[in-house]
């Protein structure tokens, strides 16, 4: 197979993210959390965060399900992100996050790989410390709309 | 390559009428167009037909006196006569032109069903039902207070036929059916499920969405009293579907859409409406396109429905065969031998996306998500799957290039 690496989706270091991920789990101690879906493919990510009261995202751990982009772009996202300020996240645009993926996306492979982006820019929003707003996993709810902008990953396409 | 003699027709010569299938893509892969479920490719006869018709009888239908409008309004109401002739329906008004088999069924609900349905009333549907024909359905379930049902398949994914008739009662109004599910390929006994729910005096809205481009189209042997179907996914052009309805049942149902056309008369007080099919064809219709469906049926016409759904069905079984072979795969929907050229699946920790599009770099297409069908996939367990469809253009090399496609995904994911 001959293709350049930049159009290769599946290039080693994507498929590197994808069977051995960075942090997928669960993070002790999480002070924000988030947890979106993408309906037209079903991918789901859920991310906990340990941000500290300085500010600055000291642990950034992820779980979900769905296709290889969705996947490893949320393992890159973690690595990146850890040890950064709240401030430098939330200026963390879309645009950084295809960037950090690397291999050129379609319109439609763009929304799998900012579905991590778009649930870590919410999680900033979402403490964990109200037990109200958590269900049986510990997590905040999902089904309050993310308040910030940003492509609308919900239509089918 | 030759094809066997044994094949009912030969997809090698009929493939050189569409231009598109000689397409080569990602450096030079010949396309392998295998998503004809979602929309086929046209023949030239059919883009000859529509370059005709816009360079030399274009005028607006039904309006002028002068000579193109007429001759205009005959080549459209040519074309409602050769839908009638092919789906072997009484009368030509019986045929309405719409935009799509969505609008059709659209159609349906808001003007019979506004009409006929009550609170507490049923509508009975199935469980692989197209969105097209379950969202409608429940706009109409929110404006009356009607009650949705939905029968069940089995295993195989096959319609559970004594559940479906358990589900029959006096409530139910109306049954609402695909005639071939677009993600399992299972055909339904349309006939006789047809014959139940009329003992239970249901009327029948089929979505023949799926079956019409496939295989031959009988309304009056369904005794069918709504049916629903595409332009685009039978050689046609886009924009142009059809309902069809019992001429008992469209005399008494309301327009749905207001407009020029579809009445007789409208004073400052009020408008009367037109006869049909004129009632339910309000403002300007997909005049060339319906023009271009004519000219798809005479294709399919020529090439034989039965043969192609032979020939379908032999395609979907070497589908099955090598697909098994190649491991990890599950199947959703029943064996070649209960259903149309659709063959869906999953593959084992790939997720649909990753399998279309690696395949896709094969220059495979097929289609990958829910196809329009959630709550069947919520159904299956699954959240999306994979869809091969097949065509009568498709070749047996085909099949064994989305195999191969498979192949080269395992290799891509490293697997064992
Ligand atoms: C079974 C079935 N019903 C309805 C539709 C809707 O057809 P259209 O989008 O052309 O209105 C489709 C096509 O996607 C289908 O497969």
């Amino acid at each position: 197979m001959s293709h350049s690496n930049e159009e290769d989706i599946y290039q080693e270091h994507i498929l590197d993210h994808y069977e051995d991920p960075y942090h997928r789990g669960h993070c002790d101690h999480a002070t924000h959390a988030h947890e979106d879906d993408n309906p037209l493919c079903g991918d789901v990510i859920h991310v906990e965060l340990r941000i500290s009261s300085q500010g600055r995202v000291d642990e950034a751990w992820f779980d979900g399900e769905g296709c290889c982009i969705s996947q490893a772009s949320a393992s890159m996202l973690m690595e990146r992100i850890e040890g950064k300020s709240v401030e430098e996240v939330k200026q963390f645009s879309a645009d950084d996050m295809l960037k950090l993926f690397g291999a050129r996306l379609t319109p439609n492979r763009q929304k799998c790989c900012l579905l991590s982006w778009r649930v870590v820019q919410a999680a900033m929003h979402s403490p964990v410390g109200d037990e109200s707003a958590r269900d049986e996993s510990g997590a905040t709810s999902a089904s309050k709309p993310a308040q910030f902008g940003g492509p609308d990953l919900g239509e089918e396409s | 390559m030759a094809t066997a003699p044994s094949l009912p027709l030969d997809a090698e010569s009929l493939r050189r009428d569409f231009p598109i299938l000689a397409t080569r893509i990602h450096g030079d892969k010949p396309l392998v167009y295998l998503d004809n479920a979602a929309t086929t490719q046209r023949p030239r006869q059919v883009i000859q037909t529509l370059v005709d018709a816009y360079e030399n009888r274009y005028a607006n239908v039904h309006r002028g006196i002068h000579w193109l409008s007429e001759q205009s309004t005959d080549l459209y109401e040519e074309a409602r006569e050769s839908v009638r002739r092919f789906i072997n329906a009484e009368r030509r008004h019986e045929v309405i032109f719409t935009t799509g088999c969505t609008a059709s069924i659209n159609l349906v609900a808001r003007s019979w069903g506004d009409q006929n349905v009550r609170a507490g009333d049923e509508i009975l549907l199935t469980i692989m039902e197209h969105h097209s024909n379950i969202v409608p359905w429940q706009q109409l379930a929110q404006r009356t207070g009607c009650r949705i049902r939905f029968a069940p398949i089995d295993s195989q994914g096959r319609l559970q036929v004594e559940q479906f008739e358990a589900l029959l009662n006096e409530r139910t109004r109306l049954v609402a059916l695909a005639a071939v599910s677009n993600v399992l390929g299972t055909i339904n006994p349309v006939e006789s499920l047809i014959a139940a729910a009329h003992r239970a005096g249901a009327v029948v809205l089929v979505d023949a969405a799926q079956s019409v481009p496939h295989e031959p189209t009988d309304v009056r042997r369904w005794d069918a009293d709504f049916v629903a179907f595409s332009g685009h996914k039978m050689l046609g052009p886009s924009g142009v579907g059809i309902l069809y309805g019992r001429e008992r049942l469209l005399e008494a149902m309301p327009p749905f859409l207001g407009g020029g056309s579809m009445i007789r008369r409208v004073t400052v007080d009020g408008f009367e409406p037109g006869d049909l099919p004129a009632r339910f064809e309000a403002g300007t219709p997909p005049i060339v396109p319906a023009l271009g469906l004519t000219s798809a049926i005479e294709y399919l016409e020529s090439v034989g429905l039965e043969k192609i759904h032979r020939y379908e069905q032999l395609l979907a079984e070497r589908a099955h065969e090598l697909l098994e072979a190649e491991g990890d795969i599950r199947f959703l929907g029943p064996p070649p031998e209960f259903k149309a050229g659709i063959v869906s699946f999953t593959v084992d920790g790939i997720h649909a996306h990753d399998v279309a599009q690696v395949l896709d770099r094969q220059g495979v297409a097929i289609r990958a998500g829910h196809h329009c069908a959630m709550p069947l996939h919520k159904q299956l367990g699954v959240v999306a799957s994979n869809r091969a469809s097949f065509y009568f253009y498709n070749t047996l090399e085909e099949v064994e290039l989305l195999a191969a496609g498979l192949r080269e995904l395992k290799r891509v994911f490293r697997r064992r």
